[in-house]
C-alpha cells in the first residue's frame, strides 16, 4: 500500500518535471513576454498520480488475463459471446439495418451529414482492414488511395463531364490500379518497413496533388463536383444528403458481405495465414506475391471507389483533404475496432468520428486522443474492442471418441 | 562553381543534422528492431524546450552565446527524459508481442506528442532567436558557406567522435555492442538489457535534442509539425546507410542531404520531398539493407 503510494508519487514529480518546460511556460518571442501557467502544474500532478494508480491495475488485470488463458480459460467478454451468437447476431443485424434506413427521415440534414462522414470511415476502415487486419501489412499511406479515387471523380468531372456513377466503380478501379502498381515493387519488404514505403506513397501523392498545377489545380483543389444524379430529377440540397446517406448505407452493406465473404475465402485465408507466419505459409505453397497483391489492391479499391463518393459529397477536394493524419485516423479505427474484425471496425469508426462530433469540447482533444487510444490498445487489448470471431471447425466424432476413451 | 559549393555545404549541413538524428532510429533499431516513430517528435520537442528556454533568458538579459549553451543543455536533458519516458510507457510493455504492436504503438505516441505540443502551446510558427553569431573569419567566404553552417557542422563532428567513444571504450557502450549482436546472450553473461535499451533511448534523443537546436536557430522558426518530416527523412537517412549501422546513419544523412540541395538546386525545390521518398522507395526495392548494412537470411 505505502509502497505503491510512494511509487504513485515518484511517477507524480516525474511528470510534474517532464511537462514543466512546455505546459507552464509559454514565451512571445516577438514581444519578449512570458507567461506563466502555475495552475497546470497541480493538474499534471494529479492526473499523473491516478493515472499510474490505474495503471498499474491495468498491468495487473492483463497478467491475470493472460494466465488465465494460459491454462485454457476462456477470457471472452460477456458482449463477445453474445456476438458469437448466431441468431442473436443476425437479429441485431436486422435492428440496425431498419435503424440506418429510418435515420434520416428522423433526424435533420446535418445529422445526416454527419452520418455521411462517419459511413464513408467505416468503409474506409474496412477496406483497409483487409490490408492491415487480416493480412498483417500496415498500410501508412491509405489516404493515398482515397485521394486518388476522388481526384480522378474530380479531375473527370471538371474536364468531361463525367458523372457520379460511371465513375464510382471507375474510382475503384483506378485506386485498384494503383494498389498494383504502387504494391508490385514493395511485396518483398519486411512489415516495418511497408509502412514507411506506403508513408512515403502517401506523401509523395500530396506533393504531386500540390504541385502538378495543370492538371490538379494546386493547393486550391477543385470546385463544383456533381453531386450524384438520380435520373435527372432536381433534387434539393436536404434530399440530396438523404440520397448520398442511402447510398452510403448500400456501399456500407455491400463492403461488409464484400469482406465479410473474403474473409473466409481462400485468398482471405491465404491473407490470415500470411499475417500469422510468413515462412511457414510460403511453405505451404501459397504464393506470397500474389497473396500480398491482392490484399494490397482490394484495399485500394474500397479507397477508391469511396473517394469517388467523398467527392461528390463535399463537391470541392484539395490536397489538405489528404494528409497523414487521415490516414491515421482511418488506422486508429482499425485498431481501436479490432484488427480483423468487421464489426469492430464499423464500432471503432463511429466512436472516433461521432464522439468528437458531438462533444465538442473534446474535439480539440480529438488527436491527442486518437493517438493515446493507439498506444494504450496495443499494451493493454492488442484485439480491440471487439477482437475478430475466428472460424473454428469442430470435428463431429470428437465427443464420441472422447466417451469411448 | 560557387553556387555548386554553396549547395555542396548546404547539402553537408542538412545532412549532418539528418545524420544526427538518423543516430536515433539506427542505435533503436538496432536493439530493438523497432521503428520508434516517435522520435521526431522528441527533436521538436528538444527544439521548442531550447526556444522557450531561450525567450526566458533573452527576458532576463542573457547574452547570446549563454543562452545557446543553457538551452542546448536543457533541450538535451528534457529530450532524453522524454525519450526515456516514452519507451517506459509505450515499448517496454510490448516487449515480445507481434512486430506490429510496438510500431503502431510508436505511431500513436508520435501523434499523441504532436498534439500535446499543439495544445498547451501554439499552433503557430514562433521564431527562433538567433543564437549563432556572425564570426568575422568567415566574412570571406561567407556567400558559400555561413556561420550557423560552421557551428553546425562542428557540433556534428564532435558529437560523433563522443558518440563513437561511447560505444567503443564504455561500458554501456559495450553493453549496447553486446545487446545488438544477440539480446538473450547478453543477458546470460550479465548485461541488464532493459538498462542498456534505456540508456539507447536517452542518448538517440539526446542527439535530436542537439540536432533540433542546432536546426531551430538556423532556420529560425518552430512549430510542433517539424519533428514528423525530419523524423521521416532521418529514417530514410537510416535506411540508406543501413539500417543498425552506426557509420551508414551517417553516411546516409549526408547522402540523403546532398541528393536533396543538389535536386532542389538543380532540378526544382518543388519536388524537393518527392525526391527524398522516391529514394527511400528505391533504396528498399534494390538494397533493403542500405549502403553499410549487412543482408541478413531469415531464419526459421
Amino acid at each position: 500500500m505505502w509502497q505503491e503510494f510512494k511509487q504513485s508519487i515518484v511517477v507524480s514529480i516525474w511528470f510534474v518535471f517532464l511537462t514543466f518546460p512546455l505546459m507552464v511556460v509559454r514565451v512571445n518571442t516577438m514581444e519578449d513576454l512570458v507567461e506563466w501557467r502555475w495552475m497546470n502544474i497541480a493538474w499534471v500532478a494529479i492526473a499523473s498520480f491516478l493515472l499510474s494508480y490505474l495503471w498499474r491495475y491495468m498491468l495487473a488485470r492483463k497478467q491475470v488475463r493472460k494466465k488465465v488463458e494460459e491454462e485454457g480459460g476462456d477470457t471472452r467478454s460477456k458482449l463477445q459471446i453474445m456476438l458469437e451468437n448466431e441468431s442473436l447476431r443476425f437479429k441485431a443485424m436486422g435492428v440496425l439495418l431498419v435503424a440506418a434506413l429510418v435515420y434520416p427521415q428522423i433526424f435533420d440534414t446535418y445529422q445526416t451529414t454527419i452520418m455521411i462522414s462517419a459511413l464513408i470511415y467505416v468503409v474506409l476502415g474496412l477496406g483497409l482492414n483487409i490490408n492491415v487486419g487480416l493480412a498483417g501489412m500496415l498500410d501508412l499511406g491509405y489516404v493515398a488511395f482515397f485521394g486518388i479515387g476522388a481526384y480522378t471523380f474530380g479531375i473527370l468531372n471538371h474536364h468531361f463531364d463525367v458523372g457520379f456513377w460511371m465513375m464510382l466503380p471507375v474510382g475503384g478501379m483506378v485506386g485498384c490500379l494503383f494498389g498494383v502498381i504502387l504494391g508490385f515493387p514493395i511485396l518483398r519488404l519486411r512489415g516495418d518497413y511497408l509502412a514507411i514505403v506506403t508513408l512515403g506513397f502517401g506523401m509523395i501523392l500530396k506533393v504531386v496533388l500540390e504541385n502538378w498545377g495543370s492538371l490538379t489545380f494546386g493547393p486550391s483543389g477543385i470546385a463544383n463536383i456533381d453531386k450524384p444524379g438520380l435520373f435527372g430529377l432536381d433534387l434539393s440540397l436536404a434530399n440530396h444528403t438523404i440520397y448520398i446517406y442511402y447510398i452510403m448505407i448500400a456501399l456500407v452493406v455491400f463492403t461488409i458481405i464484400v469482406t465479410n465473404r473474403l474473409k473466409n475465402s481462400r485468398v482471405g485465408r491465404a491473407w490470415m495465414a500470411l499475417r500469422e507466419d510468413e515462412v511457414a505459409c510460403i511453405a505451404m505453397g501459397i504464393d506470397m506475391a500474389r497473396t500480398k497483391l491482392s490484399a494490397y489492391a482490394l484495399g485500394a479499391f474500397w479507397a477508391g471507389m469511396i473517394g469517388v463518393v467523398f467527392a461528390s459529397k463535399t463537391t470541392f477536394i484539395n490536397p489538405a483533404s489528404f494528409t497523414f493524419m487521415e490516414s491515421a485516423i482511418i488506422l486508429s479505427i482499425v485498431v481501436l475496432g479490432g484488427m480483423g474484425s468487421i464489426l469492430g471496425v464499423i464500432l471503432g469508426a463511429f466512436i472516433l468520428i461521432l464522439l468528437p462530433e458531438y462533444m465538442r469540447a473534446f474535439s480539440e482533444y480529438r488527436m491527442l486522443i486518437f493517438g493515446a487510444s493507439m498506444t494504450l490498445m496495443m499494451i493493454f487489448r492488442p484485439q480491440g474492442l471487439i477482437s475478430g470471431l475466428r472460424q473454428t471447425y469442430l470435428y463431429k466424432g470428437a465427443k464420441e471418441e472422447i466417451d469411448n476413451g | 562553381m560557387d553556387y555548386f559549393l554553396e549547395l555542396f555545404f548546404g547539402g553537408l549541413t542538412r545532412g549532418s543534422i539528418y545524420a544526427l538524428i538518423a543516430l536515433g532510429y539506427t542505435m533503436v533499431y538496432g536493439i530493438i528492431q523497432l521503428i520508434n516513430f516517435a522520435h521526431g517528435e522528441i527533436y521538436m520537442i528538444g527544439a521548442f524546450v531550447a526556444l522557450i528556454v531561450a525567450g526566458v533568458c533573452t527576458i532576463y538579459g542573457l547574452s547570446g552565446v549563454a543562452i545557446l549553451i543553457l538551452a542546448g543543455a536543457v533541450a538535451i536533458v528534457y529530450a532524453a527524459a522524454y525519450g526515456y519516458t516514452l519507451e517506459k510507457i509505450a515499448y517496454r510493455p510490448l516487449r515480445g508481442s507481434p512486430r506490429l504492436s510496438p510500431l503502431i504503438s510508436a505511431i500513436g505516441m508520435s501523434i499523441f506528442l504532436q498534439n500535446y505540443v499543439l495544445l498547451v502551446q501554439t499552433a503557430d510558427y514562433l521564431p527562433f532567436p538567433r543564437l549563432i553569431p556572425d564570426f568575422a573569419f568567415m566574412e570571406p567566404v561567407a556567400h558559400i558557406i555561413g556561420s550557423p553552417e560552421l557551428v553546425i557542422l562542428v557540433t556534428t563532428v564532435v558529437t560523433m567522435i563522443l558518440l563513437t567513444l561511447l560505444i567503443k571504450k564504455t561500458r554501456v557502450g559495450k553493453g549496447m555492442r553486446a545487446t545488438q549482436q544477440d539480446m538473450n546472450m547478453a543477458r546470460l553473461v550479465g548485461v541488464n538489457v532493459d538498462r542498456v535499451i534505456s540508456m539507447t533511448f536517452i542518448i538517440g534523443s539526446a542527439l535530436a535534442a542537439i540536432a533540433g537546436v542546432l536546426v531551430a536557430s538556423y532556420i529560425g522558426q518552430v512549430n510542433f509539425y517539424i519533428g514528423f518530416l525530419a523524423g521521416v527523412k532521418a529514417f530514410t537517412a537510416a535506411v540508406l546507410g543501413g539500417i543498425g549501422s552506426i557509420p551508414g546513419a551517417v553516411l546516409g544523412g549526408l547522402v540523403l542531404g546532398w541528393a536533396e540541395s543538389f535536386s532542389a538546386g538543380y532540378i526544382s525545390s518543388d519536388y524537393e520531398d518527392v525526391f527524398t521518398f522516391g529514394l527511400l522507395v528505391l533504396i528498399l526495392i534494390l538494397r533493403p539493407s542500405g549502403i553499410l548494412g549487412k543482408v541478413t537470411k531469415q531464419k526459421v
